[in-house]
């Protein structure tokens, strides 16, 4: 029932992407978001879109698939599109009675989409090829500095991996007990607004009080293996760069310096 | 009601990297009034199966008729009140204050009035074999095994003319298993309904059902009788089941006794066997 969230959601493959550390992965993310965030012109969208793509390609994942993360957003993009045509002052090119359309919010309008689209493809990249795990380790590597202010870490860094392995369970466990009430009687699709937020107590009840008991179970489980936070652990698979990250940061490097140049000149 | 299974398959994530093929061309029919143990290994497509009968699941390809009409051209709803399903560990699906408002959920959505609720889930909840003073409790407080009775009221209450239990003894105790198979094979000679019990426990099934169907990677790799199913020991081992305990006790005394009938599935059989046999000599 619930199965279109690609968020968070591995896809295996032996890629070069794939094979990169992901505290390398993690810092181009970051400049993913702050350049898409920042180019103005069309020249940089189309650049910047060449550069996701060809991530995407490189990384064997098929491009339907990194697509699939925009589907709970188009709400979010038509509306924000339709609102700037519509209500952006400057240059009419379509009037009629209270409705103008102008060149200005065309122009605000599509950029606007692209960039919440770009931003969304180029960032599902990061956790469509990365384990939750290698993730949240990168994380923690690169957070490490804050531990001399006294910031817990590597217990921030635990909650994560706990919270994105337990995604899936969730979803599961969801879908299961959205199964049951529907063997007797339940129906989320009809009736009004009320009605439908009032058909998911049914669901919401029972998911809660199994991730208590998950969280409960799960707490003692690490006890019993005598956890007791960061201080001293050594991991089994230690993080280390290789040429393929070089590589990918190059790449990368070089189209951030052509939109910087297109940016400027 | 009868079902008829044709042809039935089903892809589960269809177009990813996790697609995985959990029924294969899946054909079978049930007369009105059975009662079909569903054996199988674990991800050989038995809950899968199952769900399709009451449109939980919607067929890859094939086609599922009950009493004759395809249900893929029936209205959900009115296919979920023929046939019910019980999970496994119903009771994770508890969730009202009081144990009878939870069995009176799906009364309440069909619309019915306050006093036809009222009596219909008393019936139930007597029929499952919990007190009235139970009704007004939380089923928080509940036991395992008690819970379990409420979940399982929850469905009954509905009225079902087919009724799916999926594994209904898992994790309780013998006592509670027991009574929940009295429960059930109760409830199958006074209502006449059709009842499919997907289980683990081979003793459990050679003892209550009258057809057993044997499913193996997405497929029904044998479909009979308790007996003819359970007289090919190798072929259920070889899938990584097996026969009733009884039935190997069985085979051991033959290798003594020649004369002795090892064709013996459940502990009542084998005692007048044994009873039988010692009398004549």
């Amino acid at each position: 029932m619930i199965k279109d969230i690609t968020l968070g959601q591995y896809f295996p493959g032996e890629s070069i992407i794939h094979r990169t550390d992901p505290r390398v992965k993690i810092v181009l993310a970051v400049v993913f978001m702050i350049t898409i965030l920042t180019i103005e012109s069309y020249a940089a969208f189309l650049l910047f879109a060449v550069l996701s793509f060809t991530a995407i390609g490189v990384s064997q994942i098929p491009v339907k698939y990194s697509l699939k993360g925009l589907k709970p957003l188009m709400f979010i993009v038509v509306f924000a599109a339709v609102i700037n045509i519509f209500f952006t002052p400057g240059t009419p090119i379509f009037e009629y009675k209270f409705i103008r359309m102008t060149v200005e919010g065309l122009d605000l309008a599509a950029k606007m989409a692209l960039r919440l689209s770009m931003l969304v493809i180029s960032t599902s990249l990061l956790t469509l090829t990365t384990t939750p795990i290698a993730l949240t380790d990168g994380i923690e590597r690169l957070f490490e500095p804050l531990k001399r202010i006294k910031i817990p870490v590597h217990e921030f860094a635990m909650m994560m991996t706990i919270a994105l392995r337990f995604i899936p369970t969730l979803l599961e466990e969801t879908d299961k007990i959205m199964k049951a009430q529907a063997s007797r009687g339940a129906d989320f699709d009809s009736g009004n607004l009320i009605e439908r937020a009032k058909s998911f107590v049914p669901i919401l009840v029972p998911l809660f009080i199994s991730a208590f008991r998950r969280a409960d179970e799960l707490a003692d489980a690490m006890n019993a293996r005598c956890y007791r936070g960061g201080v001293g652990r050594t991991r089994m698979n230690e993080l280390s760069f290789s040429k393929s990250d070089v590589l990918v940061s190059s790449v990368v490097l070089v189209f951030e310096i052509l939109i910087i140049i297109l940016h400027f000149f | 009601m009868s079902i008829k299974v044709e042809n039935l398959s089903y892809v589960y994530m269809k177009g990813t990297p996790y697609e995985k093929k959990a029924l294969d061309k899946v054909n079978f029919v049930i007369a009105d009034g059975d009662f079909i143990g569903i054996i199988g290994h674990t991800g050989s497509g038995k809950s899968t199966l199952v769900q399709h009968l009451n449109g939980l699941l919607k067929p890859t390809e094939g086609k599922i008729y009950i009493n004759g009409v395809d249900i893929s051209a029936k209205n959900t709803k009115e296919l979920r009140n023929q046939v019910g399903i019980v999970f496994q560990y119903p009771e994770h699906q508890l969730f009202e204050e009081t144990v009878f408002k939870d069995v009176a959920f799906g009364l309440e959505k069909r619309g019915l009035s306050k006093a036809e609720i009222e009596v219909k889930v008393n019936e139930a909840i007597q029929t499952v074999g919990l007190s009235e003073e139970a009704s007004s409790k939380s089923p928080f407080e509940l036991s395992g095994g008690q819970k379990r009775r409420v979940a399982i009221a929850g469905v009954l209450v509905l009225e079902p003319k087919v009724l799916v239990l999926d594994e209904p003894t898992a994790g309780l105790d013998p006592k509670g298993r027991d009574d929940i198979f009295e429960l059930i094979s109760n409830l199958q000679k006074r209502l006449g309904i059709t009842v499919i019990l997907v289980s683990h426990s081979m003793e459990d099934i050679a003892r209550l059902v009258n057809r057993v169907i044997v499913m193996n990677m997405g497929t029904i790799e044998m479909d009979g009788s308790p007996s003819e199913v359970f007289s090919q020991a190798e072929g259920l081992e070889k899938i990584g089941l097996s026969v009733p305990q009884i039935t190997y006790l069985m085979r051991k005394i033959k290798s003594f006794v020649p004369e002795i009938n090892d064709n013996i599935f459940t502990v009542a059989e084998a005692k007048a066997e044994i009873i039988k046999h010692l009398r004549k000599q």
